[in-house]
């Protein structure tokens, strides 16, 4: 039996990378909300915002902590520009044309990164990396305390939009009722576009937690959209609490899960996990009933 | 006593919290139309739901041509020769009027030319035969009525539960459409219609049921259940049938 | 009847290429040209016709290839018998995947997302268990010889893929003549009314996606054969689930022709690029990925789609233009 000391550890670590998955579950989950699509470009573009974040630190010498503050309105404006100028035109509102204008969106982001930047796989090296406090029984590494510390400060301030701006109200009223907030005069394909935008912001944080941490290459990205789809089914599609409680557990459950079965199993584990989630109850944890 | 070809005993559907139909039954027999109206939101899409196995009833039977079939999946339903149609259309939007009601003829005729007949004899009996070719997406809604009904016709039924064919016609379009309907049931079928029309109602149906809130308020014939102050009251508003009543005596 | 003799036709001029064109470089871009329009008239029969966008045409594509090479390697099976065993492995996979997400009354997007995560869970097995030769792949021994499904001449290796899709080119437009098409069909345009009129709608997709599966199956297992040489990336990575989705939707989802034009289109548009700029990797990708976004926003009914919205419009010109001469005899 191990010591409760040692699984206190695994727990504190799941939630710590839980953080990152719930941040990226959240844009997507964001999206599904209010445009009821299930964005299959999300991968690609926590891809092209790892890149975007390397080379912020590569060649203009931006921190990634502090490139979150240049990349987060970047993203939001490639993610509104998309959904306005491509998704939105190209789909007209047809949900098979959805899906398969953003596969193939996906394929193109992760194909032209493949083009430009080859395979290889890079890191940055921040003197942070490696900082960690010690706790006595283990060590909290410093990166993924800020990444917890971070999703939840974007928590509150997509709640704080949403609850307290005219934007925000704008998007829950399309969410709740399209063809109503279309006739309250409210521009939907504005809303979708600003909703896109917010949940490819959500991407470029992430992007910049990671980057200390981990590496990027063309489908860095990928990693992280299995498990983020299971959070977003499993915390309820379009459930902001959802999510983030669901990436935390998934987080823990993935720690713990490596910690008794082993790492090998732990990939397999996250799709039959997500497919189980699929098959048994499609409207999730947090979803509404009807 | 010979059993009706449906009868619905003691259905109840809950959605929820909501319970949208209560304890209801009818019955409707064979060569014979019956109406069963309401006001709005009082349960009958529902219960055409629950009798067609759209959804199933939390309570009650639906008995057909003898034998329980509560429950059963709308495809299998549909083989034993209950049809229906949809108040808000369903077509085939991107088929033709001739590839929709095919769609229908098939059920009793596997072979393509068979089936390709009657969809154009069942496209004619409800004045369809000018637009076979015309893609349905292109229809007007009236048209999308009709569609409704042949597409229901082709598959040869014995039970026809028609969800509000009138609604939204004007009234030369509702001339056209009642000896149809009539004539259905003069070849032998049990009708079944949800119809907020009352004149075809009072014109067309032998028996007259009058859901409201869920429940049964009254049945009988048409006559019968317009003088009935239950119904008035259903229909206009508490204390409407005293109101309507002071008013005749005056 | 016009349909199969245009589909005749077709075929017989597909057929005569090798008589004319003897270049291995041009009959390997028609192989795999038509590789990928089998795989993708397994899509278009589940997808075109029936609605359901499958994003894991992969699982059946892998487990096709996968079962040939196995059965070959480690068994010692005769490689038809093999290839005759890994379409019924695909149509298997086909039946479970299909059965799980239809009783669950997966549509859409979940559809999509159910299928992607089957492909992948199969692509992660595939990669770490030992019968698949798992990471390192598998090599299926050369062994020229017709009955051992490897043939000396492309020419050969080509005949056999078009008469695959020739099959496949069949069943597509007996699928548009029968019953259970029109309720294919039918369930894809409503599955309510569908199953008002009597269709069991289950039944129908399900029937589908074994359907679509075998035939898909039967592209992998060609591959395997073809270029003797199967691992996880290749038979069970998403480049196929995407090229299957992609070759349909660019000639026309739901037409018979859509995926054999389709797959033309991208495969020309790729070695193209290729000769443009270099083999680049993520080159043909990148432009597929492209290709899909542009074909729906402006070519909605795909290539064959778009040839026949025009010559509907010609043809409602020329009723137009005569009905008037028609009144004028009558007044």
């Amino acid at each position: 039996m191990p010591s409760p000391l040692i699984l206190v550890a695994a727990v504190l670590n799941g939630l710590m990378t839980g953080a990152v998955y719930a941040l990226v579950a959240l844009g997507l989950t964001l999206i599904y909300g209010v445009l009821h699509i299930i964005n299959f470009a999300h991968g690609a573009l926590l891809s092209a915002a790892l890149f975007a974040a390397f080379f912020a630190y590569q060649i203009l010498g931006l921190d990634p902590y502090l490139a979150v503050f240049v990349l987060a309105p970047v993203f939001f404006a490639l993610g509104y520009a998309l959904q306005r100028f491509v998704i939105g035109p190209a789909a007209r509102g047809d949900e098979r044309n959805m899906l398969l204008v953003t596969l193939g969106l996906s394929v193109f982001i992760e194909n032209a990164l493949l083009y430009a930047f080859r395979a290889n796989t890079r890191t940055v090296e921040v003197s942070y990396a490696f900082k960690s406090i010690d706790l006595g029984f283990t060590f909290l590494a410093v990166p993924r305390l800020v990444s917890l510390a971070a999703v939840f400060a974007v928590a509150f301030v997509l709640w704080l939009i949403m609850a307290l701006t005219d934007t925000g109200k704008a998007i829950r009223a399309v969410a709740k009722e399209k063809l109503g907030a279309e006739l309250a005069g409210i521009d939907v394909a504005h809303v979708y576009a600003l909703t896109f935008g917010l949940g490819t912001a959500c991407v470029a944080i992430a992007a910049c937690l990671l980057i200390p941490t981990y590496y990027v290459n063309p489908s860095a990205g990928n990693a992280f959209v299995p498990v983020a789809f299971t959070i977003v089914v499993l915390g309820g599609m379009g459930s902001v609490p959802g999510a983030l409680i669901g990436g935390l557990v998934i987080g823990v459950v993935e720690s713990l899960a490596g910690f008794f079965l082993g790492e090998s199993l732990g990939e397999v584990g996250i799709f039959l996990i997500f497919i189980l989630v699929l098959l048994v109850r499609p409207r999730g944890l947090f979803g509404s009933s009807t | 006593m010979v059993e009706p070809l449906l009868s619905v005993e003691g259905i109840s559907h809950r959605f929820g919290g909501l319970l949208a139909v209560d304890a209801a039954s009818l019955w409707a027999p064979a060569g014979s139309i019956t109406s069963l109206i309401g006001p709005n939101g009082a349960g009958k899409t529902t219960l055409f739901a629950v009798i067609s196995g759209f959804l199933k009833p939390t309570a009650g039977r639906v008995r057909y041509g003898g034998e329980d079939v509560t429950g059963e999946p709308p495809h299998r339903l549909a083989r034993r020769g209950m049809a229906r149609t949809f108040q808000i259309t369903k077509p085939f939007a991107g088929l033709s009027v001739r590839d929709n009601i095919l769609i229908g003829a098939h059920l009793r005729h596997p072979a393509r030319a068979d089936a390709l007949a009657v969809a154009e004899t069942v496209a004619r009996d409800v004045g369809l035969g000018e637009l076979l070719d015309r893609p349905a997406h292109t229809m007007t809604a009236a048209a999308r009525k009709r569609l409704e009904l042949a597409r229901a016709l082709a598959t040869e039924p014995k039970l026809l539960l028609l969800d509000e064919v009138l609604a939204g016609l004007n009234p030369s379009e509702i001339r056209e459409v009642v000896p149809v309907i009539r004539a259905l049931a003069g070849r032998g079928l049990a009708v079944v219609m949800i119809e907020h029309v009352m004149q075809a109602v009072m014109s067309l149906s032998a028996h007259v049921f009058v859901l409201a809130e869920g429940r049964i308020i009254a049945e009988g014939s048409p006559a019968h259940v317009t003088a009935d102050p239950a119904v008035v009251e259903a229909y206009l508003g508490h204390g409407a049938a005293a109101k309507v009543g002071a008013h005749d005596v005056h | 009847m016009k349909g199969f003799l245009l589909i005749a036709i077709v075929v017989a001029a597909f057929a005569a290429v090798p008589l004319v064109v003897h270049s291995n470089v041009t009959l390997n871009f028609l192989v795999v040209a038509l590789l990928i329009a089998l795989a993708g008239q397994g899509w278009n029969v589940l997808g075109g016709y029936g609605g359901q966008y499958s994003f894991g045409h992969a699982a059946f594509f892998g487990t096709g290839a996968y079962v040939t090479a196995v059965l070959q390697m480690r068994y010692g099976v005769n490689a038809w018998i093999g290839f005759a065993a890994g379409i019924a492995a695909g149509s298997a996979v086909g039946a479970i995947v299909g059965t799980l997400a239809f009783r669950a009354g997966l549509r859409s997007s979940y559809f999509a997302l159910v299928t992607l995560a089957f492909a992948e869970v199969l692509r992660i097995l595939a990669s770490v268990a030992p019968i698949t030769g798992a990471g390192v792949g598998m090599l299926i021994k050369l062994d020229l010889r017709a009955q051992s499904f490897q043939f000396q001449s492309r020419a050969l290796f080509y005949l056999v893929i078009l008469a695959l899709v020739a099959v496949a080119l069949v069943t597509a437009q007996m699928l548009e003549r029968s019953r259970f098409g029109a309720w294919l069909i039918a369930v894809r345009e409503n599955e309510d009314a569908a199953m008002a009129l009597g269709v069991d709608a289950f039944s129908i997709k399900l029937g589908a996606m074994v359907l679509s599966a075998a035939i898909t199956a039967a592209a992998g297992g060609f591959y395997a054969q073809y270029f003797l040489f199967v691992d996880a990336g290749i038979a069970y990575g998403t480049w196929i689930s995407i090229e299957a989705l992609l070759t349909p939707v660019i000639g026309g989802v739901g037409t018979v022709f859509g995926p054999l034009v389709g797959a033309l289109a991208a495969k020309s548009l790729g070695e193209g690029a290729k000769l443009v700029t270099g083999d680049v990797p993520g080159l043909d990708l990148m432009i597929y990925g492209a290709m899909l976004v542009l074909v729906i926003r402006f070519v909605p009914h795909g290539i064959v789609g778009a040839f026949a919205d025009v010559s509907d419009r010609i043809k409602r010109r020329v009723l137009a233009a005569r009905a008037p001469a028609r009144e004028a005899v009558h007044g």
